[in-house]
């Protein structure tokens, strides 16, 4: 077939050489660097007991923060599109202010909200709970950060369930617990651990909300992107970029999830309303 | 009402609906509201005056002109690539097409640290460049040029990824029929397909701009924090609250909390704007639903 539209090879050269010059060959370039390393070398950079410290808290908080995401996502994305309240409007707005706010903000005010004098800290303080300056403000930090992900990635799916889906459930007898457990969840899944992915992936590389929050205590509460920081202020750039590379990869892993996760949604939904007729 | 009574059949009860509202607010509420509120009252917490004097101060202007500085440098090529990788994706068909969009993905997905250190380890002093660059006196990290290079490798999927989705669903045929009435390229983009991407667009760069000018890791590692010369005003923030300097912080912090709000509020604009239009297309576009569209227009 013939194009009739102009400026492909422009729009694409244009996209490929940018793409190129200022995403992959730099991304290339820290591949080179480590290659210097040898593998067992990095694997021994990668494993050392302050690095292991730190991948456990980084992965851990953002897993932990992540999962409180899907479960009040769920419950917002739900509220937000089949109930009315007023100002609902104005709250769906809200939900995107992670993404608006600079997370060096986010990180000062949560660490004075929740710090033993703060608005929220000195309610926690009196039971023995310590978020501030503590792993768990690691998680509380990741969870606002994330919180829009799940949030947006399920209000169109659930948008868009046919209401004759439920209503076949009800009049079949099901219950309502039945109908939302058995029939809508699974419908909605694929979209629920997609914005699950992507909240945990942003967690696992986030830095600026992070750092104020944790108390960065080696071990105990420093985050791997901060152990990158401290690394190259020391000026050990093989271990720095050693760090960064298994980021890297990480990130590259978890992109990758999300595409297969949001390909497998697409066929489900394609799949379940071709079903459905 | 309307909409309430056919679902009465399948909605929840009355309790479980209030009850799952109460968590959903509290939990909003909780996570946004007041981390919103704590940051203009932090500020504000020692008076209007201290707060203005803390603003008018000669650092956080120079940080201030920084930040929109490189945000103003930045957008103009975010949108040029954005719209040409848009064109590229949503109106042709190439192999590994799918591939592209994913590495369109890529800034997204990686650390902000991460990215810092990789132009830190291409253009630093022991960098793969850095001996060339310092032979040539020229200066690219701990300086701007190398701030700018972060945010444009982080905001760079922004626009693209806004105007797929959208170029794709409005398909070829009004560009092709320019094309066939003797349309050249440039008139069919200014007069067809740039009309038709307006508002995508904007929302792109809005989302773009709110990056550029809040990002704080990536820009942090190749800053080199030098006051009044590197900094931008996340870095300023850093810089002041680690001085325990807290009305200083909080007034610059806020002057990015209100760029967040007005970022909400100009997106919440840009999407009931984009979704009128979807709505009119669609109503111009199916006969038998123009009935109703125009009744409700008269």
């Amino acid at each position: 077939m013939k194009r009739v539209l102009p400026g492909f090879g422009l729009s694409l050269g244009i996209t490929l050489v940018y793409l190129g010059l200022l995403v992959l060959l730099p991304l290339s370039g820290l591949v080179f660097k480590s290659s210097a390393l040898s593998f067992a070398q990095w694997w021994d950079i990668a494993t050392g007991e302050r690095a292991l410290a730190s991948l456990r808290v980084t992965f851990g908080a953002s897993l932990l923060a992540a999962t409180i995401n899907a479960v009040f996502g769920l419950i917002v994305a739900w509220v937000l599109v089949r109930y009315s309240f007023p100002g609902k409007r104005l709250v769906d707005s809200l939900v995107d202010l992670p993404f608006a706010l600079p997370t060096a903000v986010a990180g000062i005010t949560l660490a004075t909200l929740y710090a033993g004098n703060g608005w929220v800290g000195r309610y926690l303080e009196p039971l023995g709970i310590k978020v501030a300056f503590t792993p768990l403000g690691i998680v509380v930090a990741l969870t606002f950060i994330g919180l829009p992900f799940v949030v947006r990635t399920l209000q169109p799916v659930i948008e868009d369930i046919e209401p004759e889906v439920e209503e076949a459930a009800a009049t079949l007898g099901a219950s309502r617990a039945q109908t939302f457990f058995r029939v809508l969840l699974p419908g909605i899944f694929p979209a629920l651990l997609t914005g699950f992915t992507l909240a945990f992936s942003r967690a696992v590389g986030e830095y600026g909300s992070v750092i104020f929050i944790a108390g960065n205590m080696p071990l105990v509460s420093e985050i791997t992107p901060l152990l990158i920081i401290s690394k190259l202020e020391q000026y050990d750039i093989v271990g720095a970029t050693a760090l960064a590379l298994l980021m890297l990869i990480i990130s590259f892993l978890l992109l990758l999830g999300v595409n297969a996760l949001q390909w497998w949604a697409a066929h489900r939904h394609h799949r379940l309303n071709g079903g459905a007729l | 009402m309307s909409t309430s009574s056919p679902r009465r059949a399948n909605a929840e009860p009355r309790w479980l609906r209030l009850t799952l509202t109460a968590v959903a607010l509290g939990f909003l509420g909780l996570f946004l509201a007041l981390p919103l509120v704590a940051v203009f009252t932090e500020a504000l917490r020692s008076g209007w005056d201290n707060y203005l004097t803390a603003l008018a101060d000669r650092e956080a202007l120079a940080a201030i002109r920084l930040t929109v500085f490189i945000a103003v440098f930045v957008l103009p090529f975010n949108i040029a690539v954005g719209v040409a990788a848009a064109w590229a994706i949503a109106k042709f068909d190439f192999r590994g097409k799918s591939l592209l969009i994913t590495l369109i993905d890529l800034p997204f997905a990686v650390s902000p640290v991460v990215v810092g250190l990789v132009f830190l380890m291409i253009f630093g002093a022991q960098g793969l460049l850095g001996p060339w660059l310092s032979a040539h006196e020229i200066k690219v990290v701990f300086a701007l040029p190398g701030m700018i290079l972060v945010t444009l490798f982080i905001t760079f999927p922004f626009v693209a990824r806004e105007l797929i989705p959208l170029m794709q669903a409005q398909g070829k045929d009004e560009e092709e029929a320019a094309i066939s009435l003797g349309a050249t390229g440039w008139q069919m983009f200014f007069r067809v397909t740039l009309p038709n991407i307006k508002w995508g667009l904007l929302y792109g760069v809005i989302l773009a701009n709110a990056r550029a000018m809040g990002e704080f890791g990536a820009v942090s590692v190749v800053s080199g924090h030098i006051r009044g010369e590197t900094n931008t005003l996340p870095l300023h923030v850093e810089i002041l609250y680690n001085e325990y300097n807290a009305v200083g912080s909080f007034a610059a912090a806020s002057v990015l909390a209100l760029l967040a709000l007005v970022t909400l509020v100009a997106k919440t604009l840009v999407e009931w704007r984009m979704r009128r239009e979807t709505e009119m297309l669609a109503a111009t576009l199916a006969p038998e639903a123009t009935g109703t569209s125009t009744g409700n227009r008269s």
